[in-house]
């Protein structure tokens, strides 16, 4: 008893009192948008109402940096957050060029695609990690990919093909398709095309739709007429605008259920997810921003939060390291979804499980039960390496 | 004006408790905590339901008071602490203002709980006496397990999204220490010597076994139940035995308890029980293991001797503490 006494006291004497250093160093990142982003201006629709507004996701960038103080703590970092608004007339490349003598490697980028693209040409060969949180169309990881560029916010290819397996499951194979008149309509029935395709469900018809009171186009506008005398088990919806779709659900000739953009919805994140601690990363969220968090917001959190884990796990705030850590096998992030998270070599492309959704519940979580793979049951949804038009080293 | 609310009930605790002092130790009843229902399970020896009482709002860890004839259980949507008398089953009282606990655990000396409070990023410490918050710690994000040394020197507080094991020292009232773990780190088991804290890593689906001497990761134990991927593999809640033979650890979504040989670090069984097992409970002498399946919503009861189920039995929505109450 009094040697394991004397033995406590001597390590107890032993361990350091506050051993946190006085000086952290600090790890920025940067978040890039643009002042007056067309993205974020409210549509208004009829009568006031506001269907789609989103929410710039700068809220996502905060809770990542807040809730990485007190591991900075123990590593000895602190992180930061810079961020940067653009004017019209100053480019992103000019302001990263600026912050890159500050010191500033990682950038989050909530910018419009073209000038994504843009910087993922230009910044290539860079020793610095983009970030795409914004953006889901598929050609920014496939003829437009970059070394250099990442992307924590899942592919249009990887939201489909996960409808397309609960579809499948469900054993709902016929479907019929309502595509508007937007070109961001058409990529997502081109994408949705593709998923059916490659999961072997029927596309029984596609069919374009217009918002409009004009009597000579009752056969783009009228729902019932819409989807009448065609065999379908559920109806997908391609509508950016939302004005036509949120009438389809109940406004269907045969009794069928509504998937894509009304109905059931292929998303990254939903505020009322509720499984893998998803309820506390959403409290936390709802507590700094005042609002739901929405996917974007999700994945700029991922972003700060992934490039930690790497500064952890490889000691270093050292670029190259971090880049090399996040494109290797040992990345396992937890994403709060479930199934640990790492990226895609072939395309810098965030593995992660996909949340089907209502307005008000989450119904299934993708990749569904059956669906595998032979290295990682994740990679059945989106574009799989034999596939990709991207081929990074 | 708090200090008026809680008062009432505090005194009314210590009356009760002075009062009962005489009663005979043991019940043999089990409590099981059901954080969905609000409800707290009440089990005889027998495995029978003897009654379901209703508690506070999303009830998570539970401890017994030091005389073991209180019970604490933390409601997480109240924001406190409810002590129950365990004869009587009578709220004796309530700790508030403990924004959103989680797990706790009491110090030697009787009087102070070490609480995770998983919204707030923080550890608090609350005098269960006086209802009183007399220390609040700076942890990582969602803070979940804690454990106090026998000694009462150190408390260890495992943060959940921050992967990091803070080391408290009772005596500066300051955190001393952050060890870098594995993915997801939950809940603590300590040797009975006191030399390893063994830390379950849900999302490695490992337990990393740290020396508490140098407060440094000198091991760690792999699981894989046959028929599961590594990503279902999720380890939550950890027993050592009384001789430090054995450990037990609920692997949650791989829906079994392993058995480990503590000395070797080696699995020895794994065990079949129900769905998402997070929550454990050794009987004192350690014949009967009681596992708490948060997604099937019931008990499976181990006989530790054949390492079988002996049967299961269906509590509230969301099992997730237990208390024997048997010596």
């Amino acid at each position: 008893m009094i040697t394991r006494l004397a033995l406590l006291l001597a390590l107890l004497a032993a361990l350091p009192t506050p051993a946190f250093p006085a000086e952290p160093e600090v790890f920025a990142f940067a978040y890039l948008m643009r002042d007056e982003d067309p993205a974020y201006v409210q549509h208004r629709a009829y009568t006031g109402l506001s269907l789609r507004d989103r929410q710039r996701p700068l809220a996502g960038a905060r809770l990542g940096v807040r809730d990485s103080r007190i591991i900075g703590r123990a590593l000895g970092f602190r992180f930061d957050l810079r961020e940067e608004s653009l004017p019209a007339g100053v480019s992103a490349r000019e302001r990263i060029e600026a912050l890159v003598a500050e010191d500033v490697r990682v950038f989050l980028l909530d910018l419009p695609l073209s000038e994504v693209i843009d910087l993922a040409r230009t910044l290539a060969n860079r020793d610095l990690v983009l970030f795409n949180i914004r953006h889901t169309d598929d050609r920014l990881r496939g003829t437009d990919c970059a070394a250099v560029l990442f992307h924590t916010l899942p592919s249009q290819a990887m939201l489909m093909d996960a409808l397309a397996q609960f579809l499948l499951k469900k054993n709902w194979r016929e479907i019929l398709i309502l595509e508007g008149q937007d070109a961001a309509d058409k990529t997502l029935s081109t994408a949705f095309q593709a998923a059916a395709r490659k999961f072997g469900l029927e596309v029984t018809d596609v069919r374009p739709f217009v918002l409009s009171n004009d009597p000579r186009q009752r056969d783009q506008t009228n729902l019932s007429i819409l989807t009448g005398g065609v065999d379908y088990d559920a109806v997908f919806l391609a509508d950016s605008v939302g004005e036509v779709g949120r009438y389809l659900p109940y406004n269907t000739q045969d009794p069928r259920p509504v998937v894509g953009s009304e109905g059931l919805t292929p998303a990254a994140w939903h505020w009322t997810w509720e499984r893998h601690g998803a309820p506390q990363l959403n409290q936390r969220f709802d507590k700094i921003a005042g609002r739901s968090m929405t996917d974007e917001d999700w994945a700029a959190w991922a972003a700060i939060k992934v490039t930690v884990e790497a500064i952890t796990q490889t000691k270093t705030g050292d670029i190259p390291a971090i880049r090399a850590f996040l494109r290797g096998d040992e990345l396992t992030f937890d994403n709060y979804k479930g199934l640990a998270g790492s990226f895609r070599s072939w395309d810098n492309q965030l593995r992660q499980p996909i949340l089907l959704h209502t307005h008000n519940a989450v119904i299934a979580r993708a990749p569904l039960e059956g669906f595998l793979h032979q290295t990682n049951t994740l990679d059945s949804l989106g574009i799989d390496k034999p596939e990709s038009a991207c081929a990074l080293p | 004006m708090h200090k008026m609310r809680w008062l009432p009930g505090l005194l009314l605790c210590a009356g009760l408790l002075s009062a009962s002092s005489a009663v005979a130790k043991g019940t043999g009843l089990v409590f099981v905590g059901n954080e969905k229902s609000s409800t707290i399970t009440i089990l005889d020896e027998n495995n029978q339901i003897v009654t379901t009482m209703d508690t506070c709002a999303r009830p998570r860890g539970m401890h017994f008071s030091q005389d073991r004839e209180a019970f604490y259980v933390a409601c997480a949507d109240d924001s406190l602490i409810a002590i129950y008398d365990v004869a009587s089953l009578k709220l004796l009282g309530r700790i508030i203002n403990v924004a959103e606990p989680e797990t706790f655990d009491l110090h030697p000396n009787g009087r102070h709980l070490y609480i995770s409070n998983e919204e707030d990023a923080t550890a608090t410490l609350f005098d269960v006496q006086t209802g009183e918050q007399l220390a609040e710690f700076q942890t990582g994000e969602e803070p979940e397990g804690v454990l106090i040394t026998s000694d009462g020197r150190l408390v260890f507080v495992a943060s959940e999204a921050a992967n990091l094991v803070h080391v408290i020292d009772t005596e500066s009232q300051e955190i001393i220490k952050d060890i870098l773990v594995d993915t997801r780190p939950r809940r603590f088991a300590l040797t009975p010597d006191e030399k390893e804290l063994w830390v379950s890593a849900e999302l490695a689906g490992v337990v990393d076994i740290i020396d508490v001497a140098t407060l440094t990761i000198i091991g760690d134990v792999a699981f894989l139940p046959a028929g599961f991927r590594k990503e279902q593999v999720t380890p939550v809640d950890l027993l050592i035995t009384k001789d430090g033979s054995r450990a037990y650890v609920a692997l949650g979504r791989a829906n079994h308890v392993a058995v480990v040989d503590v000395r070797a670090r080696k699995v020895l069984d794994y065990i079949l029980v129900g769905k998402r097992a997070w929550g454990l409970a050794l009987t004192f002498d350690e014949s009967k293991l009681y596992v708490a399946n948060g997604l099937s919503d019931d008990v499976s009861i181990i006989d530790t001797a054949s390492l079988k189920v002996i049967t299961s039995v269906p509590v509230g929505l969301i099992p997730y503490g237990i208390l024997i109450d048997d010596h």
